[in-house]
């Protein structure tokens, strides 16, 4: 572990962020946005635990950080899937251009 | 270079190759499925830094969990041998313009900052290294992270977790109330 600098696996982390925002950015349809949104929150995780583990071995923050942010994007993911379903519901379609309407 | 930078490289091509797969194959379910080998991936480099307790809740909340939800609502929302359609050509080339601004210039950034290689000092205390800080590595385990995250102590992290139980409780009471069907007779 010791032979691989911290700037490589922050590059690593950045790569995939940036995946993921041009996931975000081109496509259209809710599910695949929200997985982007997933590979963004990942990238921040593998953020969190490559800083813990190299400048500050000593502690455990950043396995907090990491845990905490995988329990609100689990509950986030769950309320999103929920919202594409009733959305599915009333528009027949899951694209962000076919839903203009908040109230129906 | 060593056998474990070997596996650091392979693991990190591993996540971006079905990453940069999962946000452009065109057809929905293939894409979800390189989205799991993308988590899994990640479960794999956080083995790699020796974490294994979060490797083990990445595999069972996103692999097991989250992407097995996102294949109910393809499913469920979705003909999913269909394409989608491609992006728009000019919001792609846009997009892929300010991914790579982003990137290189994140790259830039990453360059000119010393990690902890300098012994910088801030507030009078020295960062460091984990080889010139000479304090000895925490152990995480399961026991180490069980017992700080339930202690109430001054690192103790017991008011994030309730919190945390209270907000999934919330979200488990708000996703049956948005997805409940309203009978046509009701509304």
């Amino acid at each position: 572990m010791s032979q691989v600098p911290l700037s490589h696996i922050l590059v690593v982390s950045t790569a995939l962020f940036f995946i993921g925002m041009y996931g975000l950015f081109t496509r259209r349809n809710m599910i695949t946005m929200l997985m982007s949104v997933e590979l963004i929150l990942n990238s921040v995780n593998i953020n969190f635990v490559a800083f813990n583990k190299y400048l500050y071995p000593d502690k455990l923050e950043g396995v907090f950080f990491t845990l905490f942010i995988i329990a609100i994007a689990a509950a986030e993911a769950a309320v999103a899937i929920a919202i594409i379903i009733n959305l599915y519901r009333n528009f027949h379609s899951i694209d962000v251009e076919d839903a203009g309407k908040m109230k129906f | 270079m060593s056998a474990s930078a070997v596996i650091f490289y392979i693991l990190s091509f591993f996540i971006l190759a079905t990453g940069l797969l999962a946000v452009t194959s065109r057809k929905i379910f293939r894409s979800a499925i390189w989205l799991l080998f993308s988590l899994t991936g990640i479960a794999g480099l956080y083995f790699w830094l020796q974490m294994e307790f979060i490797a083990a809740v990445q595999v069972v909340v996103y692999v097991g969990g989250i992407v097995v939800l996102i294949i109910f609502s393809i499913f469920l929302t979705q003909q999913s041998g269909r394409d989608l359609p491609a992006p728009v050509r000019s919001r792609a080339i846009f997009s892929v313009l300010a991914v790579c601004t982003g990137f290189v210039l994140t790259c830039v950034l990453l360059r000119g900052y010393a990690f902890g290689r300098t012994g910088r000092t801030d507030g009078g205390q020295t960062f460091a290294g984990p080889v010139a800080s000479g304090v000895p590595a925490v152990d995480a385990s399961v026991g180490t992270i069980g017992a700080q995250m339930l202690s109430t102590s001054e690192h103790g992290y017991v008011l994030p977790f309730e919190v945390i139980s209270i907000l999934l409780l919330a979200a488990m009471i708000g996703c049956i109330v948005i997805a409940m069907k309203i009978k046509p007779d009701e509304k």
